[in-house]
């Protein structure tokens, strides 16, 4: 049995005649911390939403712990209209919803954070529990089950003792500082239990010192947690200091792989970054 | 629990008692024709109707306009089963005394109302639940005129006699029914809204995409919130049909919807309290205090205009063109009456008067 905790075959996202993603084979090893990477638009984001059951793949299959949780072939008018680089035949329909891939253990974050603005940090943890819990609606409302939500609130409180927001349970989530909100969006995401954590765009909007500090955070949440990190991120800095391995997106294809060192002396690379020079 | 907590629980058991004993205190003095009972009658079962649909509306953010259909299937399910044997063959006059040969009593009947109600609801879910805004709105409205013809299709009538009216089934008397049925049932959903459940629907309302990648099943969620509303609309509609000790399909048009939306509005779209308060002050309003305003009004020779039949309902139209305009939050917003709500709004209130205070003294001394 490999140690990959993600892989992802051939995926494919194809949005009428645009190729978000195209043809992306990766795959993420358990406790390491991977970084995807590339320009804007290059389908980074895509990538995940097709991870996360967001939006179904066009093509392609991604395993989680080896197990096949989304996979697809073109069908009916995609058949006529692919443009994909890859056509596989074998592929089964397989379709599960972002609820049910979150609850096998794979927890996300979102590039423009989507907290429940309305509820306080406690209760924005506290859903994250809910999924969890040993609960029926009959038990829950008639407080039958009152030691299961006991519990539920014990672990959320003891998850935001372990970030430091302790202090903040009560305030509501939308009047809080923007840094604040993204690290307890990832609170959030710690408390669905996840084995992997993806993370999109973490330090966006954030000052060098903001996201030294969170270099630091995701360090420690990933040896806190026993966790495996798939990021996407523009911060240089950020990605090249922590990041084990990390792939190189542009117009939707991968174009590279590697190490830090490795993907910052690649001129592929570069040249996607910067473009090729005139006289070349 | 600690102390502050149970100290709380008594005084609210306390108010309950107390409001209880202040409506029987009630009933023995005053006129058994005054105006207050059908009133308190009528905002109880409203409150019950704006809460379910506040349930529905507010708290999981599903914008469904099948009301008045719940409360017609709650209400046909409890006057067909509880209309007593000997009086089926006048009710039933033109379909041989209708199908059904027993009689059910009343409590269980208002519970099969429920789930009646809930039943369809279910099952219309299945459909309807995957749209989203505006187009689910269509839907349960197309659901609500759908069942009212239904129930006056002509095949229908042993049971539902069909286009005609149901009567003689037993309805409460005594304001306190309608109380006891109506505080049990916004219990419960308070109850449901305060447990993980209803965070779990709340988090729907504010955000779909953020709800379902915390592992919250949307539909099932929906789905549930869709059922348990549709269960107390059925009830409500068995208590609305015991207060008009009449059922007849043509009450329960989309009209009936929009009355009951207009209270989740006034009240506060994700607040329980101000539905109830709403409905109290809106029924006050509709059935007693701006009655004068359909009937013709003489000072000396003079009429005053525009008092005729039918000019409450422009006035109504107005109110609600003004709230959705201006306080778009309504009585209550998201927050609940609590001891500290009234605290707050109070200190708010006092810090306003001495702002006044303070200005005029400023204005006072700049004078001179």
């Amino acid at each position: 049995m490999s140690n990959n905790v993600l892989r992802l075959e051939h995926a494919t996202m194809q949005f009428g005649g645009v190729v978000a993603v195209d043809d992306l084979s990766l795959n993420v090893n358990k406790g390491e911390i991977v970084a995807l990477i590339g320009p804007n638009g290059a389908g980074k984001t895509t990538a995940f939403n097709m991870i996360t059951g967001v939006y179904q793949p066009t093509n392609g299959a991604i395993y989680f712990n080896d197990e096949l949780i989304i996979s697809n072939r073109p069908k009916g008018k995609m058949k006529k209209i692919y443009a994909g680089g890859y056509e596989s035949h074998n592929n089964k329909r397989i379709v599960k919803t972002p609820d049910r891939i979150t609850k096998l253990g794979m927890a996300r974050t979102f590039q423009n954070i989507r907290l429940f603005t309305n509820m306080t940090v406690l209760e924005n943890v506290l859903i994250a529990k809910h999924m969890r819990a040993k609960h029926n609606v009959f038990t829950a409302t008639t407080r039958i089950a009152y030691s299961e939500e006991k519990k539920m609130r014990e672990e959320a409180l003891a998850l935001l003792e372990m970030q430091g927001m302790t202090y903040l349970k009560d305030e509501i989530a939308g009047s809080l500082p923007y840094g604040i909100q993204r690290r307890l969006e990832i609170a959030r995401a710690l408390a669905t239990e996840p084995e992997i954590l993806l993370l999109d765009e973490p330090a966006a909007g954030m000052n060098p010192q903001e996201t030294n500090e969170l270099t630091d955070f995701i360090a420690k949440i990933k040896n806190d947690y026993n966790l495996t990190v798939f990021m996407i991120e523009h911060h240089m800095d950020l990605v090249m200091t922590i990041s084990d391995r990390i792939y190189v997106l542009d117009f939707g294809k991968l174009i590279a792989e590697g190490t830090p060192e490795e993907i910052q002396n690649n001129p592929r690379v570069i040249e996607a970054y910067l473009g090729v020079s005139e006289d070349a | 629990m600690d102390k502050k907590t149970q100290k709380r629980i008594i005084i609210d058991i306390l108010l309950v008692i107390a409001l209880f004993a202040g409506l029987y205190v009630m009933e023995k003095t005053l006129p058994r024709n005054s105006m207050v009972f059908p009133v308190l009658k009528k905002g109880a079962i409203y409150a019950l109707l704006a809460v379910s649909m506040n349930l529905l509306n507010g708290f999981t953010g599903l914008f469904s306009l099948g009301q008045a259909g719940f409360m017609l299937l709650g209400a046909y399910t409890y006057a067909i089963l509880t209309i007593p044997v000997q009086s089926r063959a006048s009710v039933y006059q033109y379909y041989d005394g209708g199908a059904l040969t027993f009689a059910l009593p009343p409590w269980l009947a208002l519970i099969l109302a429920g789930v009646v109600a809930a039943l369809f609801a279910s099952l219309i879910g299945f459909a309807v639940l995957r749209l989203k805004s505006d187009y689910l709105a269509i839907a349960t409205l197309g659901f609500a005129e759908i069942i009212r013809a239904f129930v006056q299709w002509e095949a229908m009538g042993p049971i539902t006699n069909g286009s005609n009216v149901l009567r003689k089934f037993p309805y409460f008397r005594s304001v306190l029914v309608p109380f006891a049925v109506v505080g049990i049932c916004i219990f419960v959903i308070v109850l449901l809204l305060n447990s993980s459940y209803g965070r779990a629907f709340k988090a729907i309302r504010d955000d779909e995409v953020a709800a379902e990648a915390m592992g919250i099943n949307l539909f099932k969620h929906k789905q549930m919130a869709f059922v348990i509303s549709s269960f107390f609309a059925g009830v409500g509609g068995a208590l609305f049909a015991m207060f008009n000790t009449t059922v007849i399909a043509s009450t329960f048009k989309s009209s009936l919807t929009y009355e009951i939306l207009l209270i989740v509005v006034l009240g506060g779209i994700g607040s329980v309290s101000g539905s109830v308060m709403a409905s109290f002050l809106y029924v006050a309003a509709s059935e007693w205090w701006l009655r004068f305003l359909d009937e013709p009004l003489f000072i000396g020779a003079f009429q005053v205009p525009l008092l005729k039949s039918g000019f409450r309902k422009v006035v109504f139209s107005v109110i609600i063109m003004v709230v959705v305009l201006f306080y778009r939050e309504g009585m209550m917003g998201k927050n609940e009456l609590s001891w500290e709500f009234i605290k707050d709004r109070l200190g708010k209130l006092k810090n306003k008067l001495k702002n006044i205070g303070k200005k005029k003294v400023k204005a006072e001394a700049e004078n001179e």
